[in-house]
């Protein structure tokens, strides 16, 4: 290599680089091992970390502890999908389309929207994205948000409209955990309003109102979903307004994966297809009219339109869609509804023992679906550590979110949060003995 | 060069773009070379009534099978009205160009910029030296 570059030395290709930032004695490695050493190495390493398996699961805040049934990993993991996005010859493999165009149905179903993309990266650029493309579909620039925003969403937001010179209005949380009414931020300058549902700390939102303040200044409603299972109970963004649905869809059978990779959704309303990012599928027949599947309005995308593509930082998320559509298929509208039930049921349970219990309380009264914020005696950090020596992954501190609901934890309930569990999570919260 | 139709009676810009003054409003639409070059039109994406465009500016954007291309104001103005049909029917622009197929009018602000604009012979010209 050294010839091809025509450099004599190893160490004439570091001559460029000053002396003192040159490591001068050898890397400290421990030395090498066996593959069977390696392995307990790795394993013991492993058993270190809290999982699902190991402890009580109460951390939700954009991440979803639920059953995973084992048939999506079986189907999943086919070599005939092995492929992280849409292939380059994408027509080849229709089976692979065929995901990706179920996928988009059943979420127009869970949106109450028209047309849906092939996924994007995870709930927080999907964010990111409909803003943009509201502001493209309106020629607008300024964008009001709820205050029920993840924390974490809104970080991306800001980085992606970084460049853009677009003017970004924050509303006040009420004293009941939802936003502040968006109507009086609403201006005929506003490309669009962002409203999660439900909030970051749990209220459920009203988003009929904020679509109807949007849509009397010509702006676009978007609501994003980080608890994609919660479109399954309450009543579905398209229905109450929403011009842009998106979100995060990571509770449908993607395993948690400390963090990621998470399975980012957008849907709309016909009318903005064009403006719709990412890559869409669509059925349609052959010369011998069979049904077969096609990326269709591939014109907008980046490959073909370059810089004025509908986004340059896009993609879909193969694996992680295909997980979620075998998902939704076993689970059923049905069964998908009865398990939104089940996760709202708990958390009701929860929220009543918090009620019930001396030193707790819910700060916010709006009601909420699976997740809501519990106030504690003590520091939220002595809580969460209580809770950790008792097998119990408690939930986030939310001291950095959310300063003035004093010491709080959030507190996500779902299908694997067992009464007992509950019951011990909500003593150790309290420090008393469960 | 290929057969292009190409009327004496309009104005044409160098991104193929068709204008002709009725009125002091202008009609605007593409031309026979643009539509048989882009193939089959799929959408066309027009501004709004009252919407305000400059000439040289982007004001729009054209969806064929192949490729979506900007459409160019061949003068300023505000836009008085769209073809509304073109939203259903958006192959009229490859069966009727300059005619069923237009795209807008334009309330014309100053003569000068439609006088600048190339006429039949120049267009034509224009095209046989970009074929070459």
């Amino acid at each position: 290599m050294l010839d091809a570059i025509d450099v004599p030395s190893l160490a004439a290709l570091f001559d460029p680089i000053p002396e003192k930032y040159r490591l001068s004695r050898p890397l400290e490695l421990p030395a090498a091992v066996g593959e069977q050493e390696l392995l307990a190495e790795l394993e013991r390493l492993a058993a270190r970390n809290a999982s699902t398996r190991t402890h009580d699961w109460f951390l939700g805040a954009g991440t979803y502890a639920h059953f995973v049934p084992a048939a999506v990993d079986a189907l999943a993991s086919r070599s005939e999908f092995y492929t992280a996005y849409t292939p380059y010859q994408p027509e080849i493999s229709q089976g692979t389309l065929q995901a990706i165009f179920e996928w988009q149905t059943m979420l127009c179903g869970l949106t109450g929207l028209e047309v849906a993309n092939a996924s994007m990266y995870d709930g927080a650029s999907a964010t990111a994205e409909a803003v943009l493309m509201a502001m493209r579909a309106t020629r607008r620039a300024r964008v009001v948000i709820g205050a029920g925003l993840h924390p974490h969403y809104l970080e991306v937001v800001r980085t992606y409209l970084g460049g853009l010179g677009a003017e970004l209005v924050r509303a006040e949380r009420g004293p009941d955990g939802r936003s502040a009414p968006l109507a009086p931020l609403v201006d005929d300058a506003t490309a669009c309003v962002v409203l999660q549902q439900p909030s970051f700390l749990g209220p459920v939102e009203d988003v009929a109102a904020a679509a109807e303040a949007a849509h009397a200044r010509g702006a676009l409603c978007v609501v994003t979903v980080a608890e994609a299972l919660s479109m399954a109970l309450l009543r579905a963004p398209g229905d109450l307004g929403a011009d842009i649905a998106c979100g995060e869809a990571q509770s449908f059978g993607v395993p948690m994966g400390l963090g990621g990779p998470h399975l980012g959704f957008m849907a709309t309303r016909f009318q903005w297809v064009r403006q719709l990012p990412g890559r869409l599928v669509g059925e349609t027949v052959d010369g011998a009219n069979r049904r077969g599947f096609v990326l269709t309005l591939a014109t907008r995308e980046q490959h073909i339109r370059r810089e004025r593509a509908t986004s340059n930082i896009c993609t879909n998320q193969g694996l992680c869609l295909l997980m979620a559509t075998i998902y939704l298929a076993l689970m059923g509208p049905v069964g998908l509804r009865r398990l939104a039930e089940l996760n709202l049921a708990k958390a009701e349970y929860a929220k009543r023992l918090v009620r019930a219990t001396p030193g707790l309380s819910l700060p916010l009264s709006a009601p909420g679906f699976n997740e809501f914020a519990v106030g504690v005696p003590d520091a939220a950090a002595a809580a969460l550590a209580r809770a950790l020596d008792a097998g119990i992954v408690a939930g986030l501190d939310l001291r950095a979110a959310a300063p003035e609901l004093g010491p709080a934890v959030l507190v996500c309930t779902t299908e694997l949060s067992g009464r007992a569990a509950i019951d011990r999570l909500v003593a150790a919260l309290a420090g008393r003995p469960a | 060069m290929a057969e292009y139709d190409i009327p004496d009676d309009l104005r044409y810009t160098e991104q193929d773009e068709w204008a002709r003054l009725e009125d002091g409003r202008v009609l605007v639409g593409i031309t026979d070379y643009a539509q048989q070059k882009l193939g089959d039109i799929v959408f066309v994406d027009l501004p709004a009534p009252k919407t305000r465009i400059d000439q040289g500016s982007v004001f729009g954007a054209i969806e064929s099978v192949k490729a979506v291309s900007e459409l160019y104001a061949p003068v300023s103005g505000r836009v008085i009205e769209r073809n509304e049909e073109l939203a259903e029917r958006p192959e009229m622009v490859n069966e009727d160009c300059y005619g069923d197929g237009w795209f807008l009018t334009v309330a014309l602000e100053d003569e000068e910029e439609y006088e600048s604009l190339l006429d039949a012979t120049a267009y034509r010209k224009f095209l046989e030296e970009r074929e070459e």
